[in-house]
């Protein structure tokens, strides 16, 4: 894995001066024995942009996501990220014998590891807390602890593995908010993985659907931010949906736009 | 009044290292008629001595039990034995501890140890270690080191299955996350691995306890010069059944002296479990 740093120098003189991507992914292939996981895929996610990435259970969402978190090994392939990466699984993984800040500040290098770990408990609210032990946490606050621990050693790239699956959906709205706005602050790229489709429109600069082993839709959302199940969010959030194989018209018609509950049913059958 | 108030206080104390929580919102009325049977069996005993019905060669009164502890204790006689005792428990779990943990460590942290040691061990443990006490006299002769030997090795088992099932079942998931965010090696094993099996070591530690000193008064018989066991033997060579009840008392309290010992450590060290936080 080379540093996208690199490839500034390398650039040729006629390029506009645009700085090199938080990742870049060409043509990367992976299997597991016969079955092809991920297949001549090719990722690119500008420095702070915000990706979400759908797709069904089994479309490799999750490979991608490890390999990008250097979890598994990239085999000498094309795989370019930075350094600086952090990630939040679907559970928060606390050590249960550490106190909260102690568990922020796992393989933290530097001094005042202390300061820095009660600094982020503090932006996700939780400063409160830091001398706790984590089973005395509901699941959003340790799922906060957990971005707080992802946050603190500044990432570049910040990569989700659906990190909100396991919450009921008010915790998961609030998430959503403080994901933003800590993204707004430290303006990480983000890759977050998630099955629900609406979670990723309310969240993402661009939201790609994994299919085939390969990147097989890609909607950009420009609708403002904070975003509400709104008119525009329909017609993209129904484009997706097809996307991933399923028509929400042919299930389930007419549907009344203020109707449409928050999380998306249809999508929610895919995962089970 | 002194006395039933301080025998119910001694009550409780038994009672919560025995059962922890149990009692702890029962009132004093409901902890003392747990107690009526055995004293009243006491008191039948004691008259039973008294009236000749059990002659004191097969079982000494509870009196002159009590006494014979208190005269035994007043001369240092049994403070003496109990610490030759204590020893030999004290070197042996050092012994066994320390060889089960390091077994451990090297099968659970890499395959290569666990192709070498978990075969031999496991073949072992199936090995009744009392049984090994006359291979251990021809080996060792009949003073300190077969008792301590026997002791040890006994010890060595449960430290050694817990330890390494503990270390083979620490959570992948928070071994990955730990290596996600640049722990890995020493810092790994010191900071999840271990803390991860440190619960399956305790439970080992205590299966531990209750087999030294079970092994202990096996061991104690090969031909003890001092020490419980010693006392013992000499105590059936005069048929005084009151140093013999004596010391089987002082065998019961030693258990459950390790017992508490080890729950006490196991409060300290896995204060952050669920089941102590509520407590």
């Amino acid at each position: 894995m080379s540093s996208p740093a690199l490839c500034g120098a390398a650039l040729p003189s006629g390029l506009p001066n645009a700085p090199p991507p938080a990742v870049d992914v060409r043509g990367f292939n992976r299997r597991f024995g016969d079955v092809v996981v991920l297949s001549d895929l090719n990722l690119r996610i500008e420095q702070g942009e915000f990706v979400a990435l759908l797709g069904r259970s089994g479309s490799g969402k999750t490979t991608l996501l490890r390999t990008l978190a250097g979890l598994d090994p990239a085999e000498g392939q094309s795989v370019s990220t930075p350094s600086a990466r952090a990630v939040v699984f679907q559970e928060p993984r606390l050590l249960p014998w550490t106190r909260v800040w102690k568990n922020v500040t796992l393989g933290l290098e530097g001094g005042d590891a202390r300061g820095r770990a009660e600094a982020a408990l503090g932006e996700v609210g939780l400063e409160h807390r830091a001398k706790v032990w984590p089973s005395t946490l509901s699941g959003g606050e340790a799922q906060r602890v957990a971005l707080a621990r992802a946050l603190v050693r500044e990432p570049r790239l910040l990569l989700l593995d659906e990190p909100f699956a396991a919450l009921d959906a008010l915790t998961r709205i609030r998430m959503h908010e403080l994901v933003l706005s800590l993204w707004r602050r430290h303006a990480p790229a983000v890759l977050i993985v998630t099955h629900d489709v609406d979670e990723a429109i309310t969240l993402a600069d661009r939201v790609l659907v994994l299919d085939g082993g390969r990147i097989a839709a890609e909607e950009r959302i420009e609708l403002a931010r904070p975003r509400e199940v709104a008119a525009g969010f329909q017609a993209i959030r129904r484009r997706l949906l097809r996307a991933l194989g399923v028509d929400p018209r042919a299930e389930q018609e007419p549907r009344p736009e203020a109707a449409q509950p928050l999380v998306s049913f249809p999508v929610r059958e895919l995962q089970t | 009044m002194f006395f039933s108030k301080s025998l119910e206080l001694l009550v409780t104390l038994v009672d919560t290292i025995r059962f922890p929580g149990t009692y702890s919102g029962v009132r004093w009325s409901s902890l003392g008629r747990r107690w009526i049977s055995p004293l009243l069996l006491l008191a039948l005993w004691e008259l039973g001595a008294r009236t000749g019905v059990i002659p004191s060669r097969v079982l000494a009164a509870p009196s002159s039990v009590a006494a014979t502890f208190w005269g035994m204790a007043a001369s240092g006689e049994l403070a003496g034995n109990l610490g030759v005792s204590f020893l030999r428990v004290a070197a042996g779990l050092a012994i066994g501890v320390g060889v089960g943990t390091a077994l451990a460590l090297t099968a659970g942290l890499s395959r290569i140890g666990e192709d070498a040691i978990d075969p031999p061990v496991q073949m072992l443990r199936t090995l009744p270690v009392l049984a090994l006490s006359p291979l251990f006299i021809v080996w060792f002769g009949i003073d300190e080191t077969p008792k301590v030997a026997l002791i040890a090795l006994a010890v060595t088992f449960p430290i050694y299955l817990n330890l390494f099932s503990g270390i083979r079942s620490v959570d992948p998931k928070l071994i990955e996350a730990a290596r996600s965010f640049g722990v890995g090696g020493f810092d790994l094993i010191r900071q999840v691995i271990l803390p991860g099996a440190l619960p399956s070591f305790l439970l080992g530690l205590r299966f531990a306890l209750a087999v030294a000193v079970l092994v202990l008064v096996v061991a104690e018989q090969i031909n003890a010069q001092a020490g419980l066991g010693y006392l013992i033997n000499n105590a059936r060579d005069f048929l005084r059944t009151d140093i013999i009840v004596v010391c089987l008392v002082i065998y019961a309290l030693l258990g459950l002296g390790a017992d508490a010992l080890v729950r006490a450590v196991e409060r300290r060290a896995l204060a952050w479990r669920p089941t102590f936080l509520k407590a």
